[in-house]
């Protein structure tokens, strides 16, 4: 079943990347930017909306060791196990000798410094709602992190999905809108939206994928299988999810159901990073998943 | 697995130990037990931090020293050498408790200084006791990510 997806997926792909190919890639230069000062303190929230130590701290990581971005978890999708990299400012292991406009080529356009594109398991299709200004501000925090020298662990991916140049087809297939709750929303919901879609990337886990692993937009929110092949990840649409704004904003803060059991899975870090963002965000985003589109 | 051990189990009972087994099954239940007293106690603590329910300091000072008095339970009545979630059935508790008993008491003791602190703030005022509830949950949530099955 899944042979038979992967090569239809295969010759989509190619197709996807001979259009791809005449395309230039967009890129974001030094001088599109040079008008953004980076600001660390403002760096550190979107550092914290945006997750990013729940995937490059090392395995394990608890505490200040989350702040330490040595790469080496691993993710396991149908197309293969993906490993972190390192994303400390170490200039050999890491992301030292990067530019703040490597950053915001790598979150808005999922391409590398030289030109590769980057596998979606780094949720860049997220990431590429964030403004220029919160890449520019989290460009700044992430240098005041340790550097580390841990190298990278190479992914284990098959063919065809080891050929990255592949990826620009995927790219072009599956880049989302802007907004996926499209039109005007109250003040606190659009911030909401703003976080939940870019930076906070719930949809890269709650919304089900289709068989080329693009997000399928039309149910967002709703659930999918967990990607770990264990349990399902919840439907947190207002058609599912009937908990109220205050329980939404406790379950943020401390991590409490409204039973008071505790969030598990993923789930659990998602909620450490949360609980440190200004509680008018967490509040925001509760807001926001009130007005998402009801799914059953 | 799961059968393969059920069918252990089951052969065993009928060679006769069956003491054993159910004492097992006594502190699954227990301990699960002390899990819903500290969520009950805490469905009082976190409805008054949400504005669910008026705050009323008397009351959050006695939900608090409860939910602090249960955490101070003996707990290897409650875990069993066995008793994880691949050798016995009911329970979600994962073998690795029992491998890493010096991190699991780091947890245990990490949930007693969180209750601690929730007992000191949980009277004071309201702004103290929603304070407290971010540190509980962490305590509770850390034991939960490392040591719990997921719901299946
Ligand atoms: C769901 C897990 C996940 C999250 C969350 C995540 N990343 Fe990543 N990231 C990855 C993976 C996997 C790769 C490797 C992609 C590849 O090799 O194509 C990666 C690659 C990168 C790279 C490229 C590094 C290099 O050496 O080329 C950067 C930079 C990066 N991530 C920054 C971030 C930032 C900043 C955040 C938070 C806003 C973040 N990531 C959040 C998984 C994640
Ligand atoms: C890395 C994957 C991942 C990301 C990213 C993620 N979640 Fe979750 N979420 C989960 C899992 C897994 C659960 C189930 C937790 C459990 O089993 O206790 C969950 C549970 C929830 C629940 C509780 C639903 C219920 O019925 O128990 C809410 C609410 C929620 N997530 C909201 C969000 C929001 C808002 C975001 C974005 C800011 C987000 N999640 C991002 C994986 C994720
Ligand atoms: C030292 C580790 C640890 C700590 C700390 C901990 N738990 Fe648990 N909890 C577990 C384990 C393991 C289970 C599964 C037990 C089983 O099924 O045998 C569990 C199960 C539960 C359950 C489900 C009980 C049932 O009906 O099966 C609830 C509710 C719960 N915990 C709440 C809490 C709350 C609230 C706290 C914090 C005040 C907490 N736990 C702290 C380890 C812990």
């Amino acid at each position: 079943m899944f042979k038979v997806a992967g090569y239809v997926a295969f010759a989509m792909l190619l197709a996807g990347a001979a259009f791809w190919w005449i395309t230039t890639p967009e890129r974001v230069r030094e001088n599109d930017i040079a008008g953004l000062a980076g600001d660390a303190v403002r760096g550190e929230a979107a550092f914290w909306a945006g997750g990013c130590a729940s995937c490059h701290s090392a395995p394990g990581a608890e505490g200040d060791e989350r702040l330490v971005l040595s790469g080496g978890r691993a993710f396991a999708s149908d197309f293969g196990t993906f490993y972190a990299p390192n994303i400390s400012p170490d200039p050999v292991y890491g992301i030292g000798d990067w530019q703040a406009a490597d950053l915001v080529n790598a979150m808005r356009h999922g391409t590398a410094p030289g030109g590769d594109h980057y596998y979606p398991a780094f949720p860049y299709t997220s990431y590429a709602r964030a403004s220029l200004q919160d890449m520019v501000d989290l460009w700044a925090f992430l240098q005041t992190l340790p550097a580390s020298t841990v190298p990278d662990t190479p992914h284990e991916v098959g063919f065809p999905f080891s050929l990255r140049r592949l990826l620009g087809g995927w790219k072009f297939l599956f880049t989302g809108p802007d907004q996926v709750v499209a039109g005007d929303l109250p003040p606190e919901a659009a911030r909401g939206r703003t976080l939940a879609e870019g930076l906070g990337h719930c949809g890269e886990c709650h919304s089900p994928r289709n068989a080329l692993g693009g997000i399928d937009y039309t149910r967002w929110l709703a659930g999918a299988p967990n990607p770990s092949g264990k349990g399902r990840i919840p439907n947190i649409t207002p058609g599912k999810l009937d908990w109220s704004v205050a329980d939404l904003v406790e379950y943020f803060t401390s991590g409490f159901t409204p039973d008071y059991d505790s969030a598990g899975g993923e789930m659990a870090e998602v909620v450490q990073n949360l609980a440190k963002l200004p509680i008018e965000d967490r509040r925001a985003i509760a807001a926001y998943l009130k007005a998402v589109p009801a799914v059953e | 697995m799961k059968a393969i051990t059920k069918l252990t189990l089951a052969l065993t009972l009928a060679g006769g130990v069956a003491g054993a087994v159910s004492a097992d099954e006594a502190a699954i239940k227990a301990r699960q037990g002390q899990m819903k007293l500290y969520a009950h106690y805490l469905g009082l603590l976190g409805g008054m931090a949400k504005g669910a329910v008026p705050y009323d300091a008397d009351k959050a000072g006695a939900a608090a020293a409860s939910l602090a008095m249960l955490t101070k339970l003996d707990s290897s009545r409650l875990w069993p050498e066995g008793s994880d979630e691949m050798s016995a059935d009911g329970t979600r508790a994962l073998p690795a408790m029992w491998e890493n008993g010096d991190d699991v008491m780091k947890k245990v003791m990490a949930l007693g200084e969180a209750a601690a602190g929730m007992e000191m703030a949980a009277g004071q005022s309201l702004e103290a006791l929603q304070g407290a509830m971010g540190p509980l949950g962490g305590a509770c949530g850390a034991c939960h990510k490392a040591y719990r099955a997921p719901d299946s």
